[in-house]
Parts: structure tokens; C-alpha cells; sequence
């Protein structure tokens, strides 16, 4: 506590004599202020992200055009290309980092790293994070972590290729294929770092949260931002430990001759004398972390989500404390339901069926996320911003993958439909398109907040249309080749005649992710071109209740020149009845709004029920009169 | 009119209020205390790991006959003897961090060097005991991927995969004890030498001793576990 006091006389100080001297090191690089750290960790991420889709394309050529050879491909992959066609190994290696970047580098902490660094100390009311230290150390963390993982690219062998999920023993023998060699090894040694990077970065949000809100701040005065942001940080503070012991035990079972996943095992003709082990226990303590992984994806999207519907439907967000208990919910549940990845691991009837009912008891919860953001809608003084459309894009996803997810939460339904098409659209669309549009969502929102500029709303519009429909586009057809039992990381289906319909519909799939991968550009131009050339932002240009809008656009170390304001009521006052604007901000006295405040304003403060009364009474006598 | 204000927008001053930490902690503290609640989970993977490798398997070697020895006294006779020794050092260091935490409460940062000194000697005991312990199971044949003849096999009263397996899983799951154990000896080393240059002192606070404290109490009962599991069931 002494501490905290400490460090806000010491910011105050700071502010009092003008700006200390800082170098270009000192404030790009090593920056250690909570903004230029999410900028960091936003910029990285759209690195990351742009990266992950071409990886993308380059298998949706191969899967559109399995016989096609295309020359280009050659010029640039080399031997991974010979002939002009992707070679399997090389398929492989494409969609484990595919899948690896986007689940960990752009949707864990591309999001959580940007919009967690941005907006709790602002949203909170705070100079900075408890640790700033911690915070550039959890950034360079992660920057390594991302060179290595995209190292893997440059090594002879190639990089990992036994699937984002490295199930054992594929990847526990490092002469089982080439991926499994140098590339998984780089693959864990980035792992384990991304995993300290993320620990770093959780500890200093939790703490953050917790002792650092300004005067007024109670937890039911929070963003659902800052709600979703906390709840998340506490998900990876207690998933990813399980994961480092899983992959402490793979990287021993790989470099030490130890046989905790092995077991029976013939490998090119030889018999491997590990015997013992489980590759089954693996999956356990993968999935212990990757089902609670998935939440730790989409509830920052949420929180972005919804303070981004509420603030342009210009209406109070729909059932505040449901939200805030569902968010509760959804992260408790999320550590009980690892076992619906492995009903076809020949687990237990009785054991699949407890699993099965955890997880479709998620569905409450999440149901009662997207009745919320319905209502919140419904009737709404809608301002169809770019940030807006990306908002309602996510419910949309949410909720036509979400029902797939009712499918495969049952233990019957997932046994035919498991490793098909059908997952992958599920997850595409509830955690993927989802996710990634809720960061979008962020990014229009905050982009004045981080940059002072506002970004082109019209090509916003061309970007979100292009994306939306070409999502669609991409995936919806997926289901029915799911249905139809096509299995998913499959090289090419021209081996089987009941797959050789579906050549066609791949080849629809491919050009439509060609040009949602096109329609990228839009939002890459829009974004870096606005950085410099964008025009000037107001200081709220949203007309927003949060705390952050009442930070000057300039940005200062320390956020808020002289004392950090007090909060008196909750952020979501939009169109209050008997206001004369349609937003009120959390930093507005309630003795300025007498005409609009409600008794249930005062959480039972029986003196200011009074004083409202009085005041009541005493207006309508005068309008009486 | 100016009193009728204040008590409209009077906001709220208890714990959980804003404007302070709801625990009176700062937030250092705080992340430790995270930190430790995701480690331990760290740590329970591993021992529900071990429970189930162990309880799939017909055999398990008797922890009797594997540690009997004291190595450097006597080869066989003493099941228990050494690592009661070493879970002794580690208890009494936790001792002695109790009280150089509860020297810096005080001050006195003469007290809380001697205490500290004990502590890292209690560590550094402990992990000499752990290369003896290791070295002297390595002669035996014990390793990563590697387990005795068939006769020391047969008296242990096991096979050849359950040995195989207990031999990875003590050496991984006490090495990576061991390892936090080493760690926090470098931690400890570290504050010791601040507390020396006085740093605390200009702070004001000891506190980063008891933060450390914290996180060498729980190796401690870590330990606990880690015994528990590998020399008494």
C-alpha cells in the first residue's frame, strides 16, 4: 500500500517539472509506460497476425488446387515447393504455426497484451501498471518468444509440425518426421517463454485491477473491459503452469531418454524401448490449459465488445451484473470441461458424460452473454461506426459458432463428427472470427486513445464487410464437409472418391480467404496510414463514459495531469432519462445530473435519497407553478 | 448548499471502494502470492502425473530399499535417515526466514543479515544433500531413461517399467524442486546483499524479505509434498 501512495507522489513529481529527458531508446524500445507497451504489443501482434494468414493462403492454395503447380511457389519456399506445389511435410509444418500464432501470439496476447496494457490503468483510474518493470519485461518476453517461433522457418528441418495441440508421440520423437526435430524444439523453447512473458503480464493486470482504482472505483463501477481483462488474467495465471509441466515432460521425453508419453512404439521399422508411458496423460494436461487457452481468447473480446455496443447503441449495456456473473461463470467452468477434447481417447463413458454436462452447462452462460448484447441492440440509437459493425460481426460468429458447439459438446455427436471439417468451422467462427473481431472492434474504438487520430471510416466499412462475408464464406461451408466426414489437417483429397466432390467447394473456400486476405490491406493501410496522416481525434470522440476519455489525447506519463479524477457512478449512463446529453461520464458528480438521477443511484445512501426527494419536490412545484 | 453536495457524490471509503488496496497489501505482495498459486499448480500437474503413471502400474519401487542408504556413512539399513535430514536443513531454514522477516519488521537489519545467512547456508545444505542423494542413485544405476540390474530390480520388488518410470519421475519432479530450491537461494542471496548495502533501510521497508519469505516458505511445503509422494507412500 505505502507503495502505491509512493509511486503516485512520484508521478505527481514527475508531472509538477515537466517531462524527464527521454531518449528514443528509452521511449519507443525500453519503454516501460503502459501505453507505448500495448502499442508494442498491438503492432507485434498485427505482425504476428499478417504472418499467420499468409500462412493461411499458402495451404488454401494447396487445398484448392491440389494438382496445380504454381512456379511462384518454388521461386520463394525452394525445396518446400519443389515443383511448384506444397510438399506434406511442409503442409504440416504450415498449419501447426498457422494455428500456433493465432491462438497464442495474436489472439492471447495480441489482444489481452494490447487492450489489458491500454485500458486498465486508464479504465481504472491509475498512473500506470503496479509493475511497469514486469510490463517491458512481459513485452521483450514475447518479442523473442515470436522471433523464435518464426525462426523455426529459417532451420533446415523446417518448423514444428505435429499440429498446434504437439500431441505426443509425433512430436516426443524428434526423428518421427522433420518437423519434429529442430522446429519443435524451437517451438518449446518459444513456448516456454511466452508462457513467463504471459505470467508476467497477468500478475501485473491482476494487481492492477485490485489495488490501483482510483477513489470511487469500486468493482461494480468497472468496465466490463476492466471485468474481462481481470478474469482473463486470472484464467492464465492458473492454465498456463499446467502446461509448462506438460511441457517440461515433453521436452525431457525428447532430450533425456525419459518415456512420460511413450509407450510401445515402432518407428521406421525399429522398436523404441520406451515403454510405461501415456500419450493420453499429455492431452490432460494440454487441455487442462487449451480449453480454459480458448476463454482466455474470447472473453477480452467480450469485454472490448461490450462497452463498444453500449457506448454506440447510446443505451445503457443490458444486464451489467448478468455479464459480469457470466464472464464469473464462464472462467470457472472453463477449468471443468478439458475432457470434451478427448471423447474419442477411449476415456470413460461415465467420465465423457460428466464432461458433456459441464460443458454444455457453458451454453447458460454464454446464452446469456448474447441475450445481453441483443437488448442492449434492441432499440437502440445505433451509430454504425466501424468499431460498431466489428462489435455486432462478433455476436454474430458467437452465436453460428457457438450452436455448433452444442453439437460437439455432446459426447455421441463428437465420436463421427471429431477431426472433421466440422471442428474446424466451430472453432473458426466462435473463437477465431469471434476473437479476431472483437480485436478489431478494439482497435477502431481505442485507435484515438493510443494515437490521437482517427482512423478512415469508410474504409473501415470496405474492411468489415470484406472480412465479414469472406469469414462466412470461408467456413460455413465447412460444416457440410464436416458433416459429410472429411477429416481436417489432410494433405489433399484426391485420394478418396467420397472426398472428390468437395474439390470444388475448397476451391470457393480458397479464393473467398484470398480476397478476405486481400481486404486486409485495407485495414493495414488504414491503420498505419492514419498513425501519421489520420485526422486529429477530440479528446472523446465517442462521446464515451469511460475513464480513459477523460485522459488529454497528448500522452503523458502518468496519464491524467494533477489528481486522478474520481468516479461517482457506474460507465454505462447513456441516454439517461432527464439528461440533457445522451451520455454521462463516470467522473460527473451526481449533484450536477439531479434531473436525471434514480433513487437505486445511491446504493442505498438514505441522506442523498432524501436530498434527491427534496429536490424533486421542489422542481415540480416550480414547474407547477 | 455545499454540504448538501458533498453528501450526494460521497463515494465510498471501505475496503473495496477504490482509491486503495481492498487488503491493505501492496502490490508486490500481491503478485507473489499469484505467482505461488500458479506455481503450485505447476507442481500439482506433475504430482497428479506421478499418481497416475503410479497407479496404472502393478509394481512401484519400495521407497524403503531405494533410500536406505547415507551416503558417505552407511550403504544400506537406513530407509529414511538421509532425507529426514535434508527435509530437517530445509524446515529450519524456513525457520530462520521467519525470523529475518520478522527482523526487518523490526529494523534491524544486523539480525535480519544473520538470519538470512542461515538461510541461504540451510539452501546450499539442502542442495548438497540433493547432489549426494542424485550422485549416490546414479552409481546405483538410477537415471533419466535408466534403471539397475535385474537383481537390485527384483529387490526393490518391482519390474523393469515401473523402476524405469519412478527413476524419470523422482529426477524430473525433485529436480525441478530443486531447481526452484536454487532459485530461490540466488533470490535470497540477492536481498541479502541489498539488505547489506542498505537498501531496504533507505526504503524504509523490509518488505521484499517477506516477500521472498513467502516464496521459500512454499518450496518448503512443496517439499512436504514432494517427500510425501516420493519416500513415504
Amino acid at each position: 500500500m505505502s507503495s502505491t501512495a509512493m509511486h503516485t507522489l512520484e508521478h505527481d513529481g514527475h508531472l509538477d517539472h515537466g517531462h524527464h529527458k527521454e531518449t528514443f531508446l528509452t521511449k519507443y524500445i525500453f519503454s516501460q509506460d503502459h501505453k507505448m507497451i500495448a502499442k508494442q504489443f498491438l503492432i507485434t501482434g498485427i505482425i504476428m497476425a499478417v504472418i499467420g494468414m499468409f500462412l493461411s493462403i499458402l495451404f488454401r492454395i494447396q487445398l484448392g488446387w491440389p494438382e496445380k503447380s504454381f512456379p511462384l511457389l518454388e521461386t520463394f519456399l525452394g525445396k518446400w515447393a519443389e515443383g511448384g506445389r506444397i510438399k506434406p511435410d511442409f503442409y504440416l509444418a504450415l498449419v501447426t504455426i498457422h494455428g500456433t500464432i493465432m491462438v497464442f501470439f495474436v489472439l492471447t496476447t495480441g489482444l489481452s497484451g494490447t487492450f489489458s496494457n491500454l485500458l486498465i490503468p486508464l479504465q481504472v483510474g491509475a498512473r500506470d501498471m503496479a509493475s511497469p518493470f514486469l510490463n517491458m519485461l512481459s513485452y521483450w518476453l514475447f518479442f523473442i518468444s515470436s522471433v523464435i517461433m518464426i525462426g523455426a522457418f529459417f532451420v533446415e528441418s523446417g518448423p514444428a509440425s505435429s499440429g498446434w495441440t504437439i500431441y505426443p508421440p509425433l512430436s516426443a520423437l524428434p526423428k518421427a518426421i522433420a518437423g519434429s526435430g529442430t522446429g519443435m524444439t524451437m517451438w518449446l523453447i518459444s513456448m516456454v517463454l511466452f508462457i513467463a512473458s504471459s505470467l508476467m503480464g497477468s500478475l501485473n493486470y491482476i494487481s492492477t485491477v485490485l489495488n490501483m482504482r482510483t477513489k470511487g472505483m469500486d468493482m461494480w463501477r468497472m468496465p466490463l473491459t476492466v471485468w474481462a481483462f481481470f478474469l482473463t488474467a486470472v484464467l492464465g495465471v492458473l492454465s498456463f503452469p499446467v502446461l509448462v509441466a506438460g511441457v517440461v515432460l515433453l521436452i525431457f521425453d525428447r532430450s533425456f531418454g525419459t518415456s512420460f508419453y511413450l509407450s510401445d512404439i515402432v518407428l521406421k521399422g525399429e522398436i523404441l524401448p520406451n515403454e510405461g508411458g501415456s500419450p493420453i496423460l499429455f492431452q490432460h494436461l494440454f487441455w487442462f490449459l487449451g480449453h480454459p487457452e480458448v476463454y482466455i481468447i474470447i472473453m477480452p473480446a467480450f469485454g472490448i465488445t461490450s462497452e463498444v455496443i453500449s457506448t454506440n447503441a447510446r443505451k445503457p449495456i443490458f444486464g451489467y451484473h448478468a455479464m459480469v456473473y457470466s464472464l464469473i461463470g464462464i472462467a470457472v467452468l472453463s477449468f471443468l470441461v478439458w475432457g470434451h477434447h478427448m471423447f474419442v481417447t477411449g476415456m470413460n463413458p461415465f467420465l465423457g458424460g460428466v464432461f458433456m454436462i459441464t460443458t454444455l452447462i457453458i451454453a447458460v452462460p454464454s446464452a446469456v452473454k448474447t441475450f445481453n448484447y441483443l437488448a442492449t441492440l434492441w432499440r437502440g440509437n445505433i451509430r454504425f461506426s466501424p468499431a460498431m459493425l466489428f462489435g455486432i460481426g462478433l455476436v454474430s460468429f458467437f452465436i453460428s459458432g457457438g450452436l455448433t458447439g452444442i453439437f460437439l459438446g455432446n459426447a455421441s455427436l463428437d465420436i463421427p463428427l471429431h477431426d472433421t471439417y466440422f471442428v474446424v468451422a466451430h472453432f473458426h467462427l466462435v473463437m477465431g472470427s469471434a476473437a479476431i473481431f472483437g480485436m478489431l472492434c478494439g482497435v477502431y474504438h481505442w485507435f484515438p486513445k493510443m494515437f490521437g487520430r482517427l482512423m478512415d471510416e469508410k474504409l473501415g466499412y470496405l474492411h468489415f464487410w470484406v472480412t465479414f462475408i469472406g469469414a462466412y464464406f470461408v467456413f460455413f461451408p465447412m460444416h457440410f464437409m464436416g458433416i459429410d466426414g472429411v477429416p481436417r489437417r489432410y494433405y489433399a483429397f484426391t485420394e478418396f472418391a467420397f472426398m472428390k466432390e468437395w474439390l470444388t467447394v475448397n476451391k470457393f473456400i480458397s479464393w473467398s480467404a484470398i480476397v478476405a486476405a486481400l481486404g486486409q490491406i485495407a485495414f493495414l493501410y488504414n491503420f498505419f496510414h492514419s498513425i501519421f496522416y489520420g485526422k486529429k481525434a477530440s479528446q472523446n470522440p465517442w462521446q464515451s463514459n469511460t475513464l480513459e476519455w477523460t485522459a488529454p489525447v497528448e500522452h503523458l506519463h502518468g496519464n491524467w495531469p494533477g489528481e486522478i479524477p474520481t468516479v461517482y457512478r457506474w460507465p454505462y449512463d447513456y441516454s439517461k432519462p432527464g439528461h440533457h446529453e445522451d451520455f454521462i461520464p463516470q467522473t460527473t458528480p451526481f449533484s450536477q445530473t439531479m434531473s436525471s438521477n434514480m433513487p437505486h443511484d445511491f446504493e442505498g445512501n438514505a441522506e442523498a435519497e432524501r436530498i434527491q426527494l427534496e429536490w424533486e419536490k421542489a422542481n415540480v412545484r416550480e414547474k407547477a407553478l | 448548499m455545499s454540504t448538501t453536495v458533498s453528501q450526494l457524490d460521497e463515494v465510498r471509503t471501505d475496503a473495496w471502494g477504490g482509491g486503495k488496496s481492498p487488503f491493505a497489501v501492496e502490490y508486490g505482495k500481491i503478485m507473489m502470492w499469484f505467482f505461488l498459486v500458479s506455481d503450485a499448480f505447476t507442481f500439482s500437474s506433475f504430482l497428479i502425473y506421478y499418481g497416475a503413471v503410479r497407479f496404472s502400474k502393478p509394481t512401484w519401487p519400495n521407497p524403503d530399499i531405494v533410500f536406505q542408504s547415507i551416503p558417505g556413512i552407511a550403504d544400506a539399513g537406513y530407509p529414511l535417515v538421509f532425507v529426514g535430514i535434508m527435509t530437517f536443513i530445509l524446515i529450519m531454514s524456513s525457520v530462520t526466514m521467519v525470523l529475518a522477516v520478522e527482523a526487518g519488521h523490526r529494523g534491524a537489519k544486523k539480525e535480519v543479515l544473520w538470519w538470512m545467512g542461515g538461510t541461504i547456508l540451510g539452501g546450499l545444505m539442502f542442495l548438497g544433500c540433493q547432489a549426494l542423494e542424485w550422485t549416490h542413485l546414479h552409481h546405483e544405476g538410477f537415471w533419466w531413461g535408466a534403471i539397475p540390474g535385474a537383481e537390485i530390480v527384483k529387490e526393490l520388488g518391482s519390474d523393469n517399467v515401473s523402476t524405469q518410470q519412478f527413476a524419470n519421475l523422482f529426477f524430473t519432479i525433485t529436480g525441478f524442486h530443486g531447481f526452484h530450491v536454487f532459485t530461490g537461494v540466488v533470490i535470497n542471496i540477492i536481498i541479502t546483499i541489498m539488505t547489506a548495502c542498505n537498501v531496504f533501510e533507505k526504503r524504509g521497508t523490509y518488505l521484499m524479505i517477506e516477500k521472498v519469505g513467502l516464496y521459500w516458505h512454499f518450496v518448503d511445503l512443496v517439499w512436504v509434498f514432494v517427500f510425501t509422494f516420493f519416500y513415504l507412500v
